[in-house]
């Protein structure tokens, strides 16, 4: 288990080495970003003075040493835009698109299991059918247009619900947080249905095809002949089978939930991450958006590793393979 | 009955596949004949009337025709923007579609045939792109390189060569075991006549089920990155624009603008994915029939 935690550790490291030498190329490499910072009119000198001052004249290698050697230090430059840290910046608006995503996350799997395990009880059933196909819709449908859709229907037609924004934040720990009052809570409600649709049909897949496979097993059969309910076989025996995928697909998921939050928030105008991403790509602002995708990209690399690693942990298997 | 009737009687056994194939087909049809059958050309800007701007599904137009879907901000029919918006959107998920699934055919044939370093090499990236979702990926290109129509394919083909790597070097891993592979390579058949002309047939199955999904992916990605304003320009206006378009107008009621080319899309990429999981269902032979 040891060796098998140290070889994934030094994989993730090498994951993040290279990413961050590709999305430094790839985004340094293209436009100058003083065009669009300074006055039309500046004489030549003043370019230059603005590319030493932003360290853009150095050759492209020692620009990414000398980003590396801060982003180590926790340092990913200044942004053009704000002229503000860029990591301070990214992690000021990390809270609300993590409360964002943890919602949408709940909501995928507090609806999709209930109704996965309801499915794949009764396949046959016109619940059994209407909740598939509605999971064949909720992959289908883009998720920007039902953005757009719920903010139609229940914002503008039924007056329901705001259609943009955070509302009210209250602290938590020093964190401002959305769902703590009502008036947040009726805020984060659209973006966050709209971020779950994807995985709620994800889920309810998962689970369907789970409990029909689980039903049919030996231990299943037992559990009948020795006399316990059905209610008791399902909720004891069916579900802690099928959570085992559900939660793996759940943890890797939260990481695309992360990265798809950027068309939600550029939507609902939630001032998270992926709207600073979107804005930031507008204006060609390079240090926010090595910043977000270094954040993002550290993010998905803990995530997958942790699935990993509770992954072998719950089943020897995994591990035993790795080996072999 | 010969293996392709047979096959299309398989398929003809879900209602749901036929519904959708047919469905598609049209879609497919008006995107082609949009030039003619749409009753005005939406960018012929000398065609547009800006008294007839934001008018209601089905009102008439000052020049005596109907709107049946309303019209935009600029007075452009819905009806005529969808079916020019579809051309550009089905283009782009096929072209990405068929450029990805040829390097990534190639890669992954090359890859299980050669295997060694190539293999571990083609592999090892093929890993590190899945590890992330497609939309970081394409979001990422598309701000390194900017608008266009030629750029968002490269940044769709991008996305999903890796897909079709994978795919067909497990199916062509599972192949090259076989005896005709043997007998093909006792025969001392140059390497390339063996991967496409005996091992490539042998592995389409699996990959035309994920050549039908991920030509629905890539419209709805296009159309999600267009919408962001990422991906195609104002000249080339997608069915994701078209919302992005209407985007503005929901807040004040003209729901039209957005709600109508995002059925469009819908209906492209839902009969798409029936479609696709019709294929899966005959194909897989791990499923049974």
């Amino acid at each position: 288990m040891l060796a098998f935690c140290v070889r994934r550790l030094a994989q993730s490291i090498a994951v993040l080495f290279v990413m961050s030498l590709l999305v430094f190329a790839g985004v340094y490499a293209v436009g100058n970003p003083v065009d669009i910072l300074i006055n039309p009119q500046a004489d030549q000198a003043e370019i230059a003075r603005t590319t030493a001052a932003l360290g853009l004249d150095a050759p492209l290698p020692e620009q990414y040493l000398v980003f590396l050697g801060r982003a180590a230090t926790g340092d990913l430059g200044t942004s053009f835009a704000f002229n503000a840290p860029a990591i301070g910046l990214i992690l000021e608006r990390m809270p609300a698109t993590l409360e964002l995503a943890t919602a949408a996350m709940l909501i995928a799997v507090a609806l999709g299991i209930p109704l996965g395990l309801w499915a794949g009880l009764r396949p046959e059933t016109p619940a059994g059918r209407a909740i598939m196909g509605g999971s064949i819709l909720g992959f289908s449908l883009p998720t920007f247009w039902v953005g757009l859709m719920l903010i139609m229907v229940f914002s503008v037609w039924l007056g329901w619900l705001p259609t943009s924004g955070r509302g009210p934040t209250a602290s938590l720990f020093g964190i401002a947080v959305s769902f703590l009052s009502v008036e947040g809570l009726r805020h984060l409600v659209l973006p966050a249905a709209n971020l779950a649709l994807f995985n709620l049909a994800l889920i309810v897949r998962l689970a369907r095809t789970g409990t029909r496979e689980a039903m049919r097993q030996d231990y299943v059969r037992f559990a009948r002949a020795m006399g316990l309910t059905e209610g008791r076989i399902v909720l004891g025996h069916v579900l802690r089978n099928i959570m085992i995928p559900i939660v793996t697909v759940a943890g890797v998921e939260f990481g695309s939930i992360i990265a798809f939050a950027v068309v939600t928030e550029s939507i609902f105008a939630w001032p998270g991450m992926g709207k600073l991403l979107i804005d930031s790509i507008n204006v060609l602002d390079r240090p926010v958006i090595v910043g977000y995708l270094c954040i993002v990209v550290t993010l998905f690399v803990a995530i997958n590793l942790a699935v990993d690693l509770l992954c072998a942990w719950l089943d020897p298997r995994v591990r035993e393979g790795e080996n072999a | 009955m010969t293996p392709l009737r047979q096959f299309a009687a398989d398929f003809a056994k879900s209602r749901a596949a036929v519904a959708g194939l047919g469905i598609f087909a049209l879609l497919l049809l008006a995107a082609l004949l949009a030039p003619w059958i749409s009753p005005q050309n939406p960018y012929d800007l000398a065609g547009l009337d800006l008294l007839d701007a934001r008018l209601a599904p089905g009102a008439r137009s000052a020049a005596g025709g109907t709107y049946w879907l309303g019209t935009d901000g600029l007075g452009r029919d819905m009806l005529s923007a969808i079916l020019y918006g579809l051309r550009i959107s089905v283009t782009v998920g096929f072209a990405s579609t068929a450029i990805g699934l040829t390097i990534g055919v190639c890669a992954g044939l090359a890859a299980a045939w050669f295997g060694g370093w190539l293999d571990g090499f083609l592999m090892r990236l093929v890993d590190l792109q899945l590890a992330f979702p497609s939309i970081l990926i394409a979001l990422v290109l598309l701000a390194v390189m900017g608008q266009g129509l030629d750029k968002i394919v490269v940044a769709l083909v991008a996305v999903q060569w890796a897909y079709y790597a994978r795919t067909a070097r497990a199916a062509a891993l599972v192949e090259r075991r076989k005896d005709y592979i043997e007998a093909a390579v006792a025969l001392a058949l140059p390497n390339a006549r063996i991967m496409f002309r005996h091992l490539l047939p042998n592995c389409l199955p699996p990959l035309l089920v994920l050549a039908a999904v991920q030509a629905a992916a890539a419209i709805t990605l296009e159309a999600t990155l267009s919408f962001l304003g990422l991906g195609l320009p104002i000249t080339e206006p997608s069915l994701g624009l078209l919302i992005s378009n209407g985007f503005t107008y929901i807040l004040s009621g003209h729901y039209w603008i957005s709600l109508f080319p995002g059925l469009a899309l819908l209906a492209a990429v839902v009969s798409i994915n029936l479609v696709a999981d019709r294929l899966r269902d005959i194909l897989d032979p791990r499923r049974v029939r």
